[in-house]
């Protein structure tokens, strides 16, 4: 099946102008009839519930956390970009437009990124408005940085603490509703079924974290924004909550998955250190604004102190390799580079996967204290994990699982295609393309959940009659039983391996197979481990405690369960795209100097998989890309 | 190396708890402290017994999600450091650990080292927010900042709302928690409108939700893993009773 994507046609600088005006409104007093269900409490998910609650719909929230506050948007550290020019560098909408679409390796909807740069501006000054502490210069005007991909300062920052400071913006906004009473907050709440009713989605069903019970919530419309699926890997860094679970479940109710091979893997992490590691730490790709990244350029050099390594000795390989962009290449192209050197026996630390992120030249050119003022969080970060002082030689670092640029697929109105499910943020696909740029992921977030979804989801709502199916549905009732069934099996196997020993066989798995380079061969051997790991999950694992209380084993059970199921359309997907591009590297499609070889005669398209039971093939269908605006062209950094 | 933990358990609420002893093998210092306890869960997992149950999700410090009273501080020893970025070289072999969740009042168990910090949340609701409309706000470089007042504001910002200021002050008060927020917005232009309507609601809320009052230990300072300053709570002190001079306008 062809997808349409519903993009507006017609020049691309009044697209998303022209579609609001076009859009269908609704009127303040029928607002407060629909009810909305936000699941996922992040930047997008709390910007939307707060935004949807303000304007008059009834809005209930969920997250699995104890409080929205600590969704893992908190830990995006560098910056949020925007298209101010206000430094004057030859920024605009037009070019920050242009650097996502090429950055995103051609493989996002144009009008989708149109869109995105467009309201980034209105971002940075509803944040600044919320008392969100960006930095600052002496005048008072607003600082930038730069951040990998571009050439241009467009980087809004608050420290090394972004992020957090935007998510607890969202966090007041909804604070704000939550006392108002036009959101009403369920925290500890994992939602594990989307029910739908005719085709058409009406509801969720949860567990209450804290007694077991399952709850059934009906709701005019879902949003979805439960950010990304990077923990199939078993090792990222994401926080230990992150599961494809919401957007599994809704993919099994019948939600296309679009792109899941694409995952950024980023390139400044700090290496893993032993087996018994539960999670990678990302340090913030602006320090690749001050550090130089090298190793040595001899094998037999890797042993020795890096200090004691002469200049002459050093391989300055991001900034050998790519000259004009240097040290901020972009992420896939950095870790890739990476990998290069370490597999190429140059790989320094105990392990030999890691490479150097040097400050020293930085230091000597504007002195250590301007270093700590812009990074002194992040030095002491590193310290704390390794023991070492940046400041004093310098770091180690490699990459690891990030982002999610794959999703649900949506079209322009970020609803999918199941009527009345919408989804936000890394749950979708929609505009990073197969890979993506510092400092964006925390602008699609707030744009999706502040300055798009209030517009789009009022198209759906004025085509339907509120409330017309509530709990007392029996499709409700059927959720709940299977659900119920799910988790009572799970407890009832009582085999001999945890949670965490099945995960980490996974993880390893999907890292060495489906990782940064993926071949042929390394693909059909995951697709040939997954079902055995899973079968083994259904026969051997041992969940301990009871259905009916607070139990972590539980939860992590059901979440390694749809992982299980997710890894395996995330490598046939994989398997399928033969070509190279941007997060997606197949080994078989390289230039001869090893960059990524895109196909757009025959891969100009997004994925979009239909699950067809855990057993069959899932089907493919297809949304063509078009690019009208920015030329196809060899994405080249150099 | 090899450690004793002595750990409280605590099935639910109404459950009376108590501390149990269990024995921490082959510990690596490069562990994080959570790392090493997932290491005695599996090993409890596997012998039949009911694992640890304790809060944690980010693992980089930030989320403020993780919160355990170790040897008797909220988040351990170490100056500025979250559980989760405690990291065992902080240890020897040999050494007895006693671990235990948040005590408050106004934070009650849920299970073992879990407790509810809800009324974080709600001190929050009741006006921890500028009141800003989605849209329709001012360009951002219309109202000027000075650095020197952007960086106040930032250093009280970084609260990440673990509640280990509650956990470690001798009356339960969350005030350093409150201070933060109520600091942060009153210098910043935006949230000026509201200062006054903002501190009066927000200390109301601290007292309705069980927490104490201030008496001036600094215990919140010394056990922030984030460094707030207590200078806040003074700021928060000079707010309040500024709100309660009548203004002009009123």
């Amino acid at each position: 099946m062809i997808l349409d994507g519903k993009a507006p046609t017609g020049p691309i600088e009044t697209s998303w102008d022209r579609h609001r005006f076009d859009m269908k409104l609704v009127n303040p007093a029928n607002k407060r009839k629909f009810k909305i269900l936000v699941v996922g409490t992040g930047l997008a998910g709390g910007a939307a519930a707060a935004t949807l609650g303000e304007l008059g719909y009834n809005v209930e929230a969920f997250c699995y956390q104890d409080s929205p506050r600590r969704a893992h948007s908190i830990a995006a550290q560098g910056g949020i970009n925007a298209a101010k020019n206000y430094p004057s560098d030859g920024d605009s909408i037009y070019r920050l437009f242009y650097d996502t679409v090429k950055g995103g390796d051609f493989r996002a909807r144009e009008a989708d990124v149109w869109r995105l740069a467009q309201v980034s501006n209105n971002i940075i000054d509803q944040c600044v408005a919320q008392g969100v502490p960006f930095a600052r210069d002496y005048a008072g005007y607003l600082d930038n940085r730069s951040f990998g991909g571009a050439q241009v300062s467009r980087t809004f920052y608050a420290r090394g603490q972004t992020g957090q400071q935007l998510l607890l913006g969202a966090y007041s906004a909804l604070s704000r509703q939550i006392k108002n009473k036009t959101v009403k907050m369920f925290a500890r709440r994992e939602m594990l079924d989307l029910v739908v009713v005719d085709g058409v989605a009406k509801g969720i069903t949860c567990r209450n974290l804290i007694t077991g019970e399952i709850e059934s919530y009906w709701g005019d419309a879902v949003i979805l924004a439960t950010g990304g699926f990077v923990n199939v890997f078993y090792l990222s860094t994401n926080a230990m909550g992150c599961s494809a679970t919401a957007i599994w479940k809704a993919t099994k109710k019948g939600a296309y998955m679009a792109n899941p091979c694409y995952t950024q893997i980023h390139p400044t992490c700090i290496p893993q250190h032993g087996d018994k590691q539960s999670k990678l730490t990302l340090m913030s790709e602006s320090l690749r604004n001050d550090g130089r990244v090298w190793v040595p350029k001899r094998a037999e050099d890797c042993g020795k102190h890096p200090n004691q390594i002469a200049e002459e000795d050093r391989d300055y390989y991001l900034e050998r390799k790519y000259p004009s962009f240097g040290n901020l290449a972009p992420r896939d192209i950095a870790s890739r580079a990476a990998k290069e050197q370490c597999d190429d026996g140059r790989g320094v630390g105990d392990t030999k996967r890691g490479v150097y992120l040097d400050f020293q030249a930085a230091i000597d050119r504007v002195g250590q204290p301007l270093i700590q003022q812009r990074y002194g969080n992040l030095f002491d970060m590193y310290e704390k994990i390794t023991d070492e002082n940046g400041y004093e030689r310098p770091m180690r670092i490699y990459p690891a699982p990030h982002y999610s640029m794959g999703g649900l697929w949506v079209d322009y109105h970020c609803m999918s295609n199941i009527p009345g499910l919408f989804v936000l943020g890394e749950a979708n696909f929609s505009v990073h393309g197969a890979n993506r740029l510092g400092a964006s992921a925390l602008m699609q977030g707030l744009a999706d959940g502040y300055f798009v979804i209030p517009y789009t989801i009022a198209q759906y709502m004025a085509s339907i009659t509120p409330g017309q199916i509530k709990e007392d549905h029996p499709e409700f009732k059927k959720s709940a039983e299977e659900v119920k069934g799910q988790i009572d099996k799970m407890l009832s196997i009582k085999g001999k391996k945890t949670v965490g020993e099945l995960h980490r066989e996974l993880g390893s798995v999907m890292w060495e197979d489906v990782g940064m380079a993926r071949s042929d061969a390394s693909l059909k051997h995951a697709l040939q481990r997954i079902p055995e790991i899973r079968d083994e999950f259904w026969n051997n694992v041992n969940v301990t405690g009871t259905a009916g209380e607070l139990n972590q084993q539980l939860e992590n059970a059901g979440r390694l369960a749809d992982f299980l199921e997710f890894a395996e359309m995330m490598t046939k997907d994989a398997l399928h795209r033969e070509e190279s591009c941007g997060g997606h590297f197949r080994t078989e499609h390289q230039t001869e100097d090893g960059e990524a070889m895109r196909d757009d005669e025959n891969f100009c398209y997004a994925a979009a998989w239909e699950f067809k039971g855990v057993d069959n093939e899932p089907e493919l269908h297809k949304e063509p890309l078009k690019f009208e605006n920015v030329k196809l062209a060899v994405r080249s950094y150099k | 190396m090899n450690l004793t933990l002595h750990v409280w358990r605590q099935k639910g609420p109404q459950d009376k708890g108590k501390l149990e002893t269990y024995q921490a093998k082959d510990v690596s210092p490069d562990e994080s402290f959570l790392e090493m306890l997932d290491e005695v869960n599996d090993h409890l997992i596997k012998s039949g017994k009911d694992p640890i149950a304790f809060d944690h999700d980010c693992r980089e410090g930030i989320c403020g999600m993780c919160s355990q009273v170790i040897n008797g501080r909220p988040h351990g020893q170490q100056e500025l450091t979250t559980v989760c970025q405690l990291h065992m070289r902080q240890f020897k072999d040999g050494d007895e650990i006693f671990i235990e969740p948040w005590r408050a009042r106004a934070f009650p168990i849920i299970k073992d080292l879990i407790v509810d910090r809800s009324a974080l949340d709600a001190v929050m609701q009741a006006g921890g927010y500028a009141s800003c409309h989605t849209g329709g706000v001012a360009d951002a470089n219309d109202l000027l900042i000075g650095k020197p007042v952007a960086d106040y504001a930032m250093d009280a910002a970084e609260c990440i709302g673990c509640g280990a200021c509650v956990a470690a002050c001798p009356n339960s008060s969350a005030m350093l928690f409150t201070s933060a927020k109520v600091a942060q917005l009153a210098v910043l232009p935006q949230g000026k409108p509201e200062a006054r309507r903002r501190v009066q609601a927000m200390t109301k809320a601290i007292l309705d939700e069980g927490f104490g009052n201030c008496t001036n230990h600094y215990e919140c300072e010394a056990a922030c893993p984030k460094g707030i300053s207590v200078k806040f709570i003074a700021k928060l002190n000079r707010e309040y009773i500024k709100s309660m001079v009548p203004s002009s306008a009123e």
